[in-house]
Order: structure tokens, then sequence, then C-alpha cells
């Protein structure tokens, strides 16, 4: 395609907490600045920043990119701030990718911030504004319907039940239990927990949503002349797709995630994968809710339709099992500040294929490793493939 | 590196740092009200709720007919040929019993939002709404609905012209 390499070099992160002391700005200082010196680099290096974060809505501050470019270490370079909703956290490292990629620039800084906890009293309200303005928001919608429609839809059509789903919210919750930044780690939990918490908006529990929280992530991309000179673990992205559904979310089959096969499939094309089920050995699908984590998983052609459940069953995803799904705990258990949980999924590949993370590392050297976001009105896929082979 | 690093940064607040005055913040209030302007599509739409109708739009190039109407058709960016009334009736594809309002106060009697497929649109092609005089325990996907209509006098061209959508079966010719 006449794109050059382009490797992860340095990734840093804060915890994520359910209300930060730091403002914006300073979670994204604080993962930026851990993210360079990871790689022994100053902002010097660095030609070009990209901005990724979630609805202006949260933080009440309009022009959030420009509010948050002093902690993103942006001023007097080419700066960019994307947006598509939760798929955001993915969709920034493929923007700087290509910043990257296309030659204009020899390094990127990428950098994902979330602040939800100004919004009083729970940034859930923030959401009411997602939904048409003229034909939905009169209804008074609650962000938990969409969820709540589409996993029951996937539940009927394919005859799974909660408790099917129920395990991959305990086997990432336990997975977090090993992750020092995570909010929700518990390494006791247990399917029953899952099922007797709080019926929100039924089929969806306490347990199958994964928390509002404050935190950032960044990471260091740099071009290949570049990168084997910063470290002797660069982590190449190998491919990367995205693709959006249609927006009429209710004229659309909720079963299947069709956009995350689409932007999935542009991915491996990319990274030139065939059978992505034995060429895939980590998977960070997007899981917001439980079933996501499944849904993503069928979408992204890592299970048939209908059968991710079983994978999980089978231990087939567990962090020593044949496809581990979520070894950082994901966003069930380390927590959801939007646009950088879905960049956390990024770094935790970086960690984990530099056989770097610690009581979290998945077994036997993995060598290829997926993360995918989604978001915007629920039909935004965001795919990066991130390997030890450029 | 998180093998290598022993302390991640960010501090965590809890609720007592805030009842216990350690934590100072500023809080403010914004009101934005907007006037939207309803369009071509969607303004026949409304209109038709206001009738009585549930309006569709027909593209005969995809033989496709979605709800609510517009006027491109996203598959072939062909301008919609027609919009059609539709029935008041339809199929539960699938529905939700929320027991939480949409600025998180908890209720005791849910609220049964549903995506409920009309009857004349294509296959899976419905709208949001919610379903009413139905024991919550009863609602199942694939039940067939009718929209329960405000009386005629009282419909302002709104979504809200359409209270609920109730359990109905078809009479037997």
């Amino acid at each position: 395609m006449g794109m050059r390499k382009v490797a992860v070099v340095g990734a840093g992160m804060t915890k994520f907490v359910r209300r930060a002391l730091e403002t914006g700005k300073e979670l994204s200082w604080q993962a930026a600045s851990m993210a360079l010196e990871s790689c022994e680099m100053t902002l010097d290096d660095i030609q070009a920043v990209c901005m990724g974060t979630a609805p202006d809505a949260f933080d009440g501050v309009h022009m959030k990119a420009e509010y948050l470019s002093d902690g993103a270490g942006a001023w007097r370079k080419p700066y960019m701030r994307s947006y598509v909703g939760g798929g955001t956290g993915v969709f920034a490292p493929i923007q700087g990718w290509y910043h990257v990629a296309s030659g204009l620039f020899d390094t990127c800084l990428v950098v994902c911030e979330e602040k939800m906890s100004s919004y009083f009293p729970h940034a859930q309200a923030a959401f009411l504004t997602i939904f048409d303005h003229t034909t939905e928001r009169a209804l008074e919608p609650n962000l938990l319907w969409i969820f709540a429609l589409e996993m029951n839809r996937y539940m009927q059509t394919y005859g799974i039940s909660k408790a099917d789903i129920a395990r991959i919210a305990v086997q990432n919750k336990r997975n977090a239990a090993d992750h020092p930044c995570a909010l929700l780690g518990e390494a006791e939990i247990t399917v029953e927990d899952v099922l007797n918490s709080e019926v929100l908006a039924w089929p969806v529990q306490r347990l199958d949503v994964s928390p509002i929280s404050d935190g950032a992530v960044a990471i260091v991309l740099a071009a290949e002349h570049v990168a084997r000179r910063v470290t002797d673990k660069p982590v190449w992205i190998q491919g990367v797709g995205w693709a959006l559904d249609t927006a009429y979310w209710t004229n659309r089959d909720l079963a299947y995630p069709r956009y995350v096969e689409v932007a999935a499939r542009m991915a491996y094309e990319m990274a030139g994968i065939r059978e992505p089920r034995k060429e895939i050995h980590i998977a960070e699908p997007y899981d917001p809710f439980d079933y996501k984590a499944l849904h993503h998983l069928e979408g992204l052609l890592l299970a048939d339709r209908g059968q991710a459940p079983q994978l999980v069953a089978d231990g087939v995803t567990a962090r020593d099992g044949a496809m581990p799904v979520c070894p950082s705990g994901g966003l069930l258990g380390v927590g959801n500040p939007i646009a950088a949980a879905g960049l956390m999924k990024v770094a935790e590949l970086f960690w984990q294929l530099r056989g770097e993370a610690g009581a979290r590392q998945v077994p036997g050297q993995p060598k290829r490793g997926l993360a995918q976001a989604w978001g915007d009105l629920m039909q935004v896929g965001t795919v990066v493939i991130v390997g030890t082979n450029p | 590196m998180t093998a290598k690093i022993k302390e991640f940064p960010g501090t965590a607040l809890s609720e007592k740092d805030f009842e216990a005055g350690k934590i100072l913040f500023v809080n403010d209030q914004m009101k934005a009200e907007y006037a939207w302007d309803t369009g071509t599509a969607i303004g026949e739409y409304l209109a038709g709720l206001k009738r009585g109708v549930i309006l569709g739009a027909r593209c005969l190039h995809c033989r496709k007919t979605v709800v609510p109407p517009r006027l491109v058709c996203e598959w072939c960016f062909r301008p919609m040929q027609e919009f059609v009334p539709l029935q008041d009736t339809g199929r539960v594809n699938t529905f939700s019993l929320c027991y939480v309002t949409w600025d998180v106060r908890r209720i005791q009697e849910p609220e049964i939002p549903a995506v409920i497929e009309i009857d004349g649109a294509s296959p899976l092609h419905g709208i949001m709404h919610k379903l009413g005089e139905v024991d919550p325990k009863k609602v199942s996907i694939g039940m067939t609905v009718k929209a329960v209509w405000k009386p005629a006098e009282d419909r302002q061209g709104a979504i809200t012209d359409i209270l609920h959508f109730k359990p109905w079966k078809e009479a037997k010719q």
C-alpha cells in the first residue's frame, strides 16, 4: 500500500478510578509523560499529537481537545482530536498510525483521556443527547435501554442464558485483580454474584456493566527507523480497520455486529491474516457490557455466531487458554473511562507482547494481538492488530 | 513495563473526601435551549403521527421500506421515491424491563422500552417505543402489538402522540 511500518514503542497509564483528584489535563500529562519516559523520549522527540476523548457533555467543556492540549503535550505541534464515541480509544491509535505510516511524521504521541465524574449526579444522563432529538428523546430514553435491547435480542436469537453471559464478566473481573490500575478487580467473584446483582434494565444487571471512571492512557508511535533505535522490542501495528453501520439502529440486525466484521476484515487483510482464530494470540474485544465482549468476538470472526459463550465456558478465553480474551481485565474489571479504556487495550497488548505484563502475562510468548472498540450509537467498530513482527 | 513499574499515577477520591470538605470544587449548571427543525422526511413523519398514521419511506431500487422515513436510501444513495403509510401494528423485536430513569432515579414499576418491527416495513425495520397495558412478566420477543394513540385532539405531531404499544392479536378472518 506504500505505507511505512509503524511501531508502538512506549506506553503509560494512570489508575482508573471512580473519581480522580486530578483534572483531565493532569491525568493526560501523567499518562503522556509516563509513556515518553518508558521509551526514554522527551516531548522534543514527538512530531505530532493525537488526542482521543469522548463527549464534551461529560466535562461541560466545549472543544475539549484544546482544553486538554497542554496535558497532552500538544502545543506548537500538529494536533488532532478524534471522536467516534466508545470506539475512540482504538480509533485514536489508528489516527496516530496514519500520521506516521503516511510518511508525514516519524513520531506521534497518542493520548486518550476521560473524566466522567464531573457530570452530576451521574454521567449516564449526559447520554440522553445521543438519541435522535425528535423521534426518540421525547421518550426519555436511558443509555441502558439500547444495551438491554441489544442484549435481549442477542440472547433470544441464539438461545443464550444470563449465566452464559455472566461468565465473561467473572473472567474479566478476576483478570483485573492482577492489574495495578484496576477499579473493579475481584479475584473471588462468581457467576452467582453477577446473577444476584441489582437489575437495572433487564437483562442488564449491575455486574453486567462496567463502571464510569476517570483515567488516561498514552502510547508513543514511531516509524521503523526510529523505533529500531528506541527499543529492541517494538510492537508493530500490523493492521487497522474501522467501519460504521446505519445510525437508524432500530433498522438493523441487533444480534450481530456487522460493523465490527467489516472493520476486522479490513484489519485482517492489511495484516495478511487468513485464519484469525489461529493467528490472533490475544484478543481484547470491547466489553463495556459483558454480552458485548461475546458479541464482538463473533463480529471479529473469532467465534461462530452465538458460540462465543461456549468458548468462555470451555476455558478457551482464559488467560492460559488457547485464545486469551481480555487478559487485562477489560472494561468490566479495569474500568471504563471511555476513550482511555479503548487505548488501555492497545497498551495491554504492548505489554503482553513484550512479556512485561507481570501477573497478567499470557504464557507461551504471544506474538500477535487484537484490540477492538465500539461506539457511537452502537454502530462503529474500530480494530487494531499488533504483533512482534513488522 | 507494568511488571517493572511499582506505582501508577492517579489519585482516587471518595464521597467522604467531599463530605469532610477536603476537596475544593466549583459547581455550575448549564441551561441550553434548542428548537430543532424537523426537516422534510421527519416533518412528514410527525404530520403523519398527528393524523394517527405511521409513515415509512420506500426505495423502489432496493425494494426496502424503512421507518422512520428519510430522503435518501443509505444502501444505494438514491432518493427515496415515496413516503408510504404503514400499519400501526407490529412485532416486538426486543425489549427491556428498565428500573432506572434516564437521570438514574430508581423506579418500582419498570418502563418497557422496545424495538417494534412495524407491519408494512421491511423485516427487522422498526422504531423504538415503549410497551404498556401489559404485565412485564408476560412480555416476549415476537409478540404482536398495536399502537395506543392519544385522542386526535390532543396530538401534537410528536412521537409521544403514540402513548405506547399494547399486546394485540390479529382477528381471525
